[in-house]
């Protein structure tokens, strides 16, 4: 387990003060000038040799994204965007770092903004979050009147500001474009890619988008070494992680952990265990909603990290675990997932606009077994049309989860068509 | 859904930001490049909502255009894009209750029950006396502390029946439970207590 010295968010339950004085003590904004004084591209190398991969779910290194950004500032500013729309269903992390830690993030924001030669952050958050978005305001205050960011940031000599702008609750604004889209005052519908952020982003100008807790645990990085945070985690997936463990468990809490821990133990330790005991566990998602189940033989010897999940055919995705025991409606459970895409879609492309809305009217149908067998098969299919097939990663988030019930749980799918059919016949 | 089905048929005739809008619409345009005025179309939407008993009307939307030098559709499409302006009256207290699949493991069947019963109302209805509307809405993001009853700009936490029923019985006696979480829990640590940072923990009670 973790040892409480390699915490990174030691504030993550709020038992502390969470402003300014708060945060000096636990280490915030302490002479960050210094770490500014060692140059951009010194601050890159750093985080790069840190082993940070982007905490958001794709999980690519954070380093390296910064370092697409032009080494020049030519005419247009570069930007810092820092996605807060926290919105993947088992996934309520950043949450805690904006009530909790708001000053890491914000000392991220200065320090990776630098990085990248940003002048200026925006904070995109998402719109239900009203009191989350009212401390994190006080937070940008406390920072401003005590000259950590605007002019002079922390005495660097580097010019820094933060904006918080808030969204008003569309899930796919959590995609990068699309967000960018909203933060410009459009309805937020992805970008075609290329050309990519790093070269055109915010206002056309060239803009890094990062996830909070991303951007949050850079000072302690810095401070603490590249070294430090690659010590810890396994190779390729270093450093602590946020995890959410949501569902059937009898303690359900975000703790921060160790990459690569096992699952298991994860949840024995921190969540009280599976809810009746292990042998009582069905599945699990292991990276929010969009990640494919995991059913418990693979869960009994799983790992947390990004390598050992994607070679398991599923995704570490935002660390957001939802469990689920053996009383579970595992098909109304996706079906639900079904729906919450088919809601959050954009409409822009016709696959996931129309597809979203007919894989969850079929799941719907096959919850209460009203199907025939074949149609398990047509479902599959179209979720493999929809898959690949978009603008954004939304299609394939909505056709994941439904491939992997019918990957671990065909046999109950035809288990209700033919208990339905029974049932039918026999009214006949 | 057919935008006529978003909007209220009985609009006020005319809409004017206060005193107190128009000194934040500054802070708000402040935020963006001054050619980037658009940005400030959802800080608006959701300034108009705030002074407007929660909804938006169509006369806010024109002013809004004009503010922001866009043309009323643009503004339009951005508030009927988005869930959470609402371009009809709610209730006084507006009840989103969130029943995606991490709330759905942990209950949120037996709160949407609890509403049902009590209010006599189902998604998208307000119930007869104009006190309270319900929305059944998508992960609001704080799925350790499962189900989720957003109350206006409030989040109460880890509700099963019962305790949907003394929130609703609070807010009705307009002396509403303390927002977060009905079991007392603080924020995301086990309902056990925490299992990590506790020699930091009884530090600070010592504070």
């Amino acid at each position: 387990m973790l040892a409480d010295k390699d915490r990174i968010f030691t504030n993550i339950y709020g038992w502390h003060d969470s402003g300014l004085t708060g945060a000096k003590a636990r280490g915030d904004w302490d002479k960050t000038a210094d770490i500014l004084k060692r140059g951009h591209e010194d601050v890159i190398e750093e985080v790069k040799a840190s082993g940070l991969r982007g905490r958001g779910g794709a999980g690519f290194p954070t380093g390296l994204k910064w370092s697409f950004m032009p080494k020049e500032v030519g005419a247009r500013p570069h930007y810092l965007v820092v996605n807060a729309d926290e919105s993947e269903p088992g996934t309520c992390k950043d949450r805690d770092i904006i009530r909790h830690e708001p000053h890491k993030l914000l000392e991220g924001c200065l320090v990776a903004g630098f990085a990248m030669r940003a002048h200026a952050a925006y904070i995109y958050i998402r719109g239900e979050f009203v009191n989350e978005a009212r401390k994190l305001e006080a937070a940008i205050a406390e920072a401003y009147d005590a000259g950590l960011i605007g002019k002079n940031a922390s005495g660097s000599g580097w010019d820094f500001d933060i904006y918080l702008h808030r969204g008003a609750g569309a899930y796919i604004c959590g995609e990068e474009t699309a967000l960018l889209e909203s933060l410009e005052g459009r309805k937020g519908q992805p970008r075609l890619k290329p050309p990519f952020p790093a070269g055109v982003g915010l206002y056309g100008c060239p803009t890094t988008i990062n996830n909070v807790e991303s951007i949050a645990v850079v000072p302690t990085i810095m401070r603490r070494g590249g070294a430090w945070f690659a010590g810890l985690g396994k190779e390729n997936n270093t450093g602590t992680k946020l995890f959410c463990i949501s569902g059937h468990v009898n303690n359900p809490c975000n703790v921060e952990e160790e990459m690569g821990i096992p699952l298991k133990e994860l949840i024995e330790k921190h969540a009280g265990g599976v809810r009746g005991g292990w042998d009582n566990l069905l599945a699990i998602i292991p990276g929010g909603s969009s990640t494919p189940m995991m059913p418990r033989d693979v869960c009994d010897t799983m790992t947390m990290d990004f390598d050992a999940l994607r070679n398991a055919g599923t995704g570490l995705g935002t660390a957001g675990i939802i469990v689920m025991d053996k009383s579970t409606d595992i098909v109304r459970a996706i079906s639900r997932i079904s729906y919450f895409y088919k809601h959050e879609s954009c409409g822009q492309c016709t696959p996931c606009r129309e597809g979203t809305g007919w894989m969850y009217r079929m799941m719907d149908r096959l919850v209460r077994g009203e199907a025939e067998e074949y149609e398990i098969d047509t479902l599959y299919q179209v979720t493999k049309q929809v898959e690949g097939h978009t603008i954004c990663a939304l299609g394939d988030a909505a056709a994941w989860p439904i491939q992997g019930l019918i990957k671990h749980f065909r046999p109950e799918i035809e288990r209700r068509i033919a208990m339905r059919k029974s049932v039918v016949d026999a009214a006949q | 859904m057919s935008i006529d089905k978003l909007i209220a048929e009985n609009q006020p005739d005319s809409f004017a930001f206060t005193k107190e809008s128009e000194a934040q619409i500054k802070v708000i345009l402040a935020k963006y490049p001054k050619d980037r005025k658009a940005s400030a179309v959802m800080p608006l939407l959701d300034l108009a909502q705030r002074q407007h008993e929660n909804w938006i009307p169509m006369k806010a939307i024109e002013e809004i255009a004009n503010r922001l030098d866009m043309a009323e559709i643009r503004v339009l499409e951005v508030a009927s894009f988005y869930t959470m302006y609402n371009l009809k009256p709610v209730g006084k207290y507006f009840l989103q209750a969130c029943t995606t699949t991490p709330c759905m493991l942990r209950g949120s069947d037996d709160m949407m029950r609890c509403i049902k019963d009590r209010l006599n109302i189902s998604s998208g209805e307000t119930s007869e006396c104009g006190t309270f509307s319900l929305l059944e809405v998508e992960c609001l993001g704080a799925c350790v502390n499962a189900p989720i009853l957003q109350v206006n700009d409030d989040f109460y936490e880890d509700l099963d029946y019962q305790t949907t029923g003394a929130l609703l019985d609070s807010l009705e006696a307009g002396t509403p439970l303390p927002v977060g979480s009905v079991k007392g829990r603080q924020g995301s640590e086990s309902e056990q207590g925490a299992t990590s940072l506790t020699a930091l923990k009884s530090s600070a009670q010592e504070v």
